[in-house]
């Protein structure tokens, strides 16, 4: 239990880490999906946002503020909930 | 304790566009170079800038590097050096082919050459007709810079260390710099790189203010770095803000907003840019609009339970011509701010954009400060491009289209003195092991346990402080509070500690230290800006309105002692007479 504790805690270090980009809306996007909705993903969707954090920063803007879409339907599905919860938080 | 050591030719602290196109320069020469960069390389906030670069190619107006000279000479308010802007606007044209030829996929016209688009501040013929100088890959310039130049810094085998956060420079008794001292983030292990030259190209530090536009990323390490090696940081009161940010987040809300018809109005509902520019109204230059919003602000007359913003008016337009001309706006507001502006106004805030101050350098990217034999003698070993460093090719601002341009130049400078430096000082020196004591024992003191200050909280406070009392509001009491409490929270760090203390992916620790070079970079901002007691370019202040340049045509530079020395303005280009000192109207 402990070592499964050690293990989500360093995942999460690692991909919030890997939210740290070269725009600051990508940033704030990335970072709050990590504390809101990464947890509840399944783990299909968890292997989507690790593949998502890999695409160029330009084409993550272009996705996660809407003026793109992808024809990968797990990218499709999470950039979806990334936008959900993006624009359902209170400010 | 053992330590990593690795030894190379040059080390570049910083993986954006001068980082690596210096890098690019010095691999091709075969010498042995290594880039530390904090997050993946392609990640750095080069990747932010859209605009362009400017060079007078003359593709689309008739132009000359002369009129590009006469336009940055003018926005710097006659602060910039005129022998670094000659150089700058000279080299400009030979960047961008280079550029092309790397595989930048320029924007062309239908006769094959660069596209060049009109921007804000670009004049033909000295003061002239609009130019258009700007060259640009569609909207997303400064993407294709990086991505070109990392790749091509793969394929002339520049080595990266990737997610390594650069602690200090580390520096023998001569004053030598002999690389820096830095952590893996994965490991949490320190690691010493050793180099006959190091160039720092760590960016801007616009998260110094809690609205900014700039990424997390910038937090100033290189300024700082280069404050606790003894090396001053030069006009550090001169930061660009832009009028319009979402409040409390920053992104940008273009000029076009007010363009199509948004107007500013205040927690009555008043549409107050009329009692400010009459004319001009909420078109009016971006300083005079950032200053009203903060005096609206400050007279208690913002909005919002915390009364701390004012708002973007954008429904009456309607909905069809803001879905027509402004779906980007909508969407960030919709985003960011929660808000459809087609129902409801976007509360906004001035957002600082860039830092024109950093760690001064000579045309050729040398770091260099004053010493017995005169203002600006080179540190050994030391170079700094880039929005890090001061040049100075901005002076008190810095034109649309010449970030870019100053970052490729000055990187490309920076790496052809360190080449010919290279061929001359072929050994490593002897290392200084208690220079790389200090920033280890600096590095521990996060290993503290106990209760202590919580470092998120301190950022918070910071950041919010620095925004009451360095932003665009700017007097002689407001700042002088403001650098008392920014020297308070900088003790407050002293106590704070971790809870977690981990070494592998410690993000907390990193964040702790990019604190620390904020607070750093804070209070040198700070001082130098209750210090300068005069209007010029990006700093206005309410009690001295005027420019003076009597008393004040002169560089400051901030000592991480809290002294403050001053040097004068190159006003004498390479190869031309100057440009004489005007007011700068548009």
């Amino acid at each position: 239990m402990v070592a499964d504790n050690n293990s989500n805690k360093l995942n999460r270090d690692r991909l919030l880490w890997s939210c740290r980009r070269g725009m600051l809306e990508l940033d704030l996007l990335l970072k709050d999906f990590i504390y809101k909705g990464y947890e509840t993903l399944e783990l299909d969707d968890q292997k989507a946002f690790s593949d998502l954090l890999d695409y160029p920063d330009a084409v993550l803007f272009d996705l996660l503020m809407g003026k793109s879409i992808t024809a990968d339907q797990g990218i499709a599905s999470v950039v979806k909930k990334i936008r959900t919860i993006a624009t359902s938080t209170t400010a | 304790m053992t330590i990593k050591i690795r030894k190379f030719d040059t080390l570049i602290i910083g993986a954006g566009g001068g980082g690596l196109r210096a890098a690019l320069q010095l691999a091709r020469a075969d010498a042995k170079v290594a880039v530390v960069s904090k997050v993946f390389p392609t990640r750095s906030h080069t990747v932010a800038a859209q605009g362009g670069l400017n060079a007078a190619l003359a593709n689309v107006s008739p132009d000359n590097w002369h009129f590009h000279m006469f336009d940055t000479v003018k926005g710097s308010d006659y602060l910039g050096d005129q022998d670094a802007i000659e150089y700058m606007c000279r080299s400009a044209p030979k960047v961008v082919y280079e550029l092309d030829h790397f595989g930048v996929p320029f924007s062309r016209r239908e006769d094959g050459n660069i596209y060049q688009r009109a921007f804000g501040g670009q004049s033909q013929d000295y003061g002239g007709e609009q130019a258009s100088r700007t060259c640009a890959a569609a909207d997303r310039t400064g993407h294709a810079i990086l991505h070109t130049l990392y790749q091509q810094n793969i394929a002339a085998k520049t080595h990266f260390f990737d997610e390594y956060f650069a602690i200090d420079l580390i520096k023998d008794e001569e004053g030598y710099i002999l690389g820096a001292i830095a952590l893996e983030i994965e490991t949490g292990e320190p690691i010493i790189i050793e180099a006959k030259t190091t160039l720092i190209a760590t960016g801007g530090a616009g998260q110094l203010f809690r609205t900014c536009t700039n990424a997390l990323i910038n937090t100033g390490d290189g300024m700082a770095m280069a404050l606790r090696a003894g090396i001053p940081l030069q006009d550090m009161e001169f930061f660009q803000f832009h009028p319009t940010g979402i409040a409390g987040k920053g992104m940008l809300i273009t000029e076009g907003v007010r363009g199509e018809g948004g107007y500013l109005v205040n927690v009555d509902g008043e549409r107050f840019m009329e009692r400010y520019a009459p004319r001009a109204k909420d078109l009016a230059s971006r300083d005079i609009v950032s200053r009203a919003i903060a005096i609206e602000i400050r007279e208690g007359r913002g909005c919002g339970p915390d009364k701390d913003h004012v708002f973007l008016k954008v429904d009456h337009i309607g909905a069809d011509i803001i879905k027509k001309r402004l779906p980007g706006i909508r969407d960030l507001a919709m985003t960011f701010a929660h808000i459809d502006p087609i129902e409801s106004a976007i509360p906004v805030y001035p957002t600082a954009h860039y830092t024109m101050g950093g760690i001064p350098t000579n045309r050729q990217g040398q770091v260099v400060v004053p010493e017995m034999e005169g203002p600006e003698e080179p540190v050994p070993g030391l170079y700094a491009a880039g929005e890090c460093a001061c040049v100075s090719v901005h002076g008190a601002n810095r034109l649309g289209g010449n970030s870019l341009l100053d970052i490729l130049v000055f990187g490309r400078a920076a790496a052809n003195h360190i080449i010919s430096h290279l061929e001359a000082n072929r050994y490593h020196r002897q290392m200084d092991m208690d220079s790389v004591e200090k920033s280890l024992t600096r590095l521990a003191r996060w290993d503290k346990k106990g209760e202590g200050e919580s470092v998120p909280e301190l950022r918070t406070e910071f950041r919010k402080v620095m925004e009451d009392h360095c932003g665009v509001f700017r007097e002689h009491s407001v700042l002088e509070k403001g650098l008392e409490k920014v020297k308070v929270l900088r003790q407050r760090l002293q106590n704070a500690r971790l809870k977690d203390h981990s070494k592998i992916f410690n993000t907390a620790r990193i964040e702790a230290m990019e604190l620390e070079n904020l607070m750093d970079v804070g209070i040198a901002t700070v001082a130098s800006a209750l210090a300068r007691t005069e209007s010029r370019g990006a700093h206005s202040r309410m009690d001295y309105t005027e420019r003076d340049d009597t008393n004040w045509l002169k560089h400051s530079l901030y000592f991480e002692s809290g002294r403050l020395d001053y040097k004068p303005v190159r006003l004498k280009p390479i190869t031309v007479d100057p440009f004489p000192l005007k007011p700068r109207v548009y």
